[in-house]
């Protein structure tokens, strides 16, 4: 298929071993006159994570929306898990989005579904999993995001921090290889913000999740890139400064008038001259 | 000016263009796999049950005020014992399935609208399909079997609560005898009025919720969209009532009389 190739030439010529999970080449969208992404490309590799930066109404969600096929390009490809995503018709994508999972800006709970439901709603509604098993994968979850005892609340009653976790439970439930988040930490005060930060570099580190992390809050950015989780002799999660070659897996990504304006890891952001990016940071 | 008119032009065609493609996409939907049972269930109770108080409180005071008029007009002919077969005539053929939609249309097609239009705004219908679920299965099929089948049995039941109410009238108002009015019923009501009275409620049902959900499904801009769509899909179905009423009667009158 088209895409080992392309894989491979990529790998060749970084000289790495794996195929990217995730290719964007040239991709290009325009609502109406409006342009919104120009020639945008990138790769992803397994286990590794980006985070795309941009200040808002820059197309953060919308390259999210284009990697799910919520929306078409109006050029280039983009290629998840060896597929090519942007050519499949809606009953071809879901086979590929069953690969992905994505938590939406405010979390996009179902209000008329518990907690509970919204953790297992691809696993009750998409596979034919025993209802006894399922329940038991989204206990597993809701204990992982240190929600276990919300289970059976709605939405409705759970604060944003608590909404923005059980909206990551859900799209991690069914064990996706590729999580998306967009703005996962926006509008949280900071110490929930960190937890939800922990949860994603857990999901990275242990259950080896390929992560995209859409944000406009630097703090959080660069805390998921520089650290990372271990999981302890004594079963015990610690979440600790990461060694510089694991920093060199977290990419960022800079958005600035439809195109990438940087593209670096956390050392080469900090040192950047860019004037944009400086204001950016500071 | 002229402008203006083609823009408007372009709106109206793409949208048209639009509900005619959710309406394809709605039946492919309906007699392919997966079937969200659950889903299908729980709205025939919603828009069945949950119409129940309203359908029959209009239906009663309709059938009541209809005998109350009637009784007027009939008294200048002395043909007072009458009553009963004005009824139930305008009742069945025509004032049962048009109320009857029409308090659809205000209760289940705006209902369809709000809910469906938050759920764009919100983004829930796009978590739907990212994470694997055709919002058209899940959403807009359980909607349209439930209105496509309930809209006539709910009519069925105004059109009986109002003859009763009229029967309530014509016994205690204008004091016509019980057995007189039930067999002027009887009489009064041919076999094609009970088709007529029969098959439009399935055309109503169709289109007020069909409109509701494509006018949900197209809200956009937050919480202001949701309340313009809610409206328009009020708006909309109730005069698509109306106008349907008119064309299928005018279809089944050349058909079967
Ligand atoms: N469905 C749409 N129709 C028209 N314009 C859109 C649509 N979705 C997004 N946009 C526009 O695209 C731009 C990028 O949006 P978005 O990706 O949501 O930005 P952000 O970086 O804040 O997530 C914005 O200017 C927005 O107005
Ligand atoms: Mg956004």
């Amino acid at each position: 298929m088209a895409v080992e190739t392309r894989g491979a030439a990529v790998l060749e010529a970084r000289g790495e071993v794996q195929a990217p999970v995730l290719v964007l080449e040239n991709v290009s969208l325009a609502f109406d006159e409006h342009v919104v992404l120009r020639d945008i490309s990138f790769t992803l590799l397994p286990g590794h994570s980006k985070i795309i930066l941009g200040a808002s109404g820059s197309g953060k969600s919308t390259i999210l929306k284009l990697i799910l096929g919520l929306l078409k390009p109006d050029s280039g490809a983009i290629w998840v898990n060896g597929h090519r995503a942007d050519a499949m018709s809606e009953p071809e994508l879901m086979q590929v989005r069953s690969g992905l999972g994505m938590v939406f800006q405010e979390g996009a709970l179902f209000d008329s579904l518990t907690v509970a439901e919204n953790v297992g709603y691809r696993l009750y509604e998409e596979t034919d999993l025993p209802l006894d098993q399922v329940r038991q994968r989204v206990e597993e979850v809701l204990g992982f995001i240190g929600l276990a005892e919300y289970i059976d609340r709605m939405p409705s009653e759970l604060s944003g921090g608590q909404r923005r976790r059980v909206a990551i439970a859900r799209a991690m439930a069914a064990k996706p290889a590729i999580l998306l988040y967009d703005e996962a930490t926006t509008g949280l005060d900071p110490i929930t913000a960190t937890t939800v930060d922990e949860e994603i570099v857990k999901l990275r580190d242990l259950e080896q999740v390929t992560s995209i992390m859409v944000t406009h809050q630097l703090r959080d950015a660069f805390y998921v890139a520089t650290h990372e989780a271990v999981r302890r002799d004594d079963g015990l999660i610690r979440i600790q400064p990461a060694d510089e070659r694991k920093c060199d897996e977290a990419e960022f990504i800079m958005l600035k008038d439809g195109g990438i304006a940087f593209e670096g890891n956390a050392a080469e952001l900090r040192a950047s001259q860019d004037l944009y990016l400086k204001t950016f940071l500071s | 000016m002229l402008t203006l008119l083609v823009t408007w032009a372009k709106a109206a065609v793409l949208e048209v263009q639009e509900y005619v493609r959710l309406q394809a996409a709605t039946w492919r939907a309906a007699v392919t796999r997966p079937f969200y049972v659950h889903d299908v269930v729980e709205q025939f109770e919603q828009i069945g049950i949950g119409s129940l108080t309203v359908v029959v409180l209009t239906g009663f005071f309709t059938g009541a005020v209809l005998a109350l008029q009637t009784g007027i007009t009939l008294d200048q002919f002395g043909a007072r014992p009458f009553v009963g077969r004005l009824v139930s005539a305008s009742m069945v053929k025509e004032l049962g399935p048009v109320l009857t939609g029409l308090m659809l249309a205000g209760r289940v097609g705006s209902g369809i609208a709000a809910e469906l239009g938050s759920m764009v705004v919100t983004d829930q219908i796009n978590a739907l399909r990212a994470l694997g679920t055709d919002p058209v299965r899940k959403l807009v099929v359980p909607r349209v079997l439930a209105g496509f089948f309930m809209a006539p049995v709910l009519t069925i039941i105004a059109n009986t609560v109002g003859v009763v109410g009229g029967w309530l009238i014509a016994v205690f108002q204008l004091r016509v005898a019980s057995s007189l009015y039930w067999s002027s019923i009887v009489e009064g009501l041919y076999f094609q009025d009970a088709w007529m009275g029969l098959i439009k409620p399935f055309c109503l049902g169709y289109v007020i919720v069909t409109i509701g959900c494509h006018v949900g499904l197209r809200a956009r801009g937050g919480t202001q969209g949701v309340g313009r769509a809610t409206t328009n899909a009020v708006v909309a179905s109730s005069v698509s009532v109306i106008a349907v009423d008119f064309f299928v009667t005018r279809l089944l009158i050349t058909l079967m009389y």
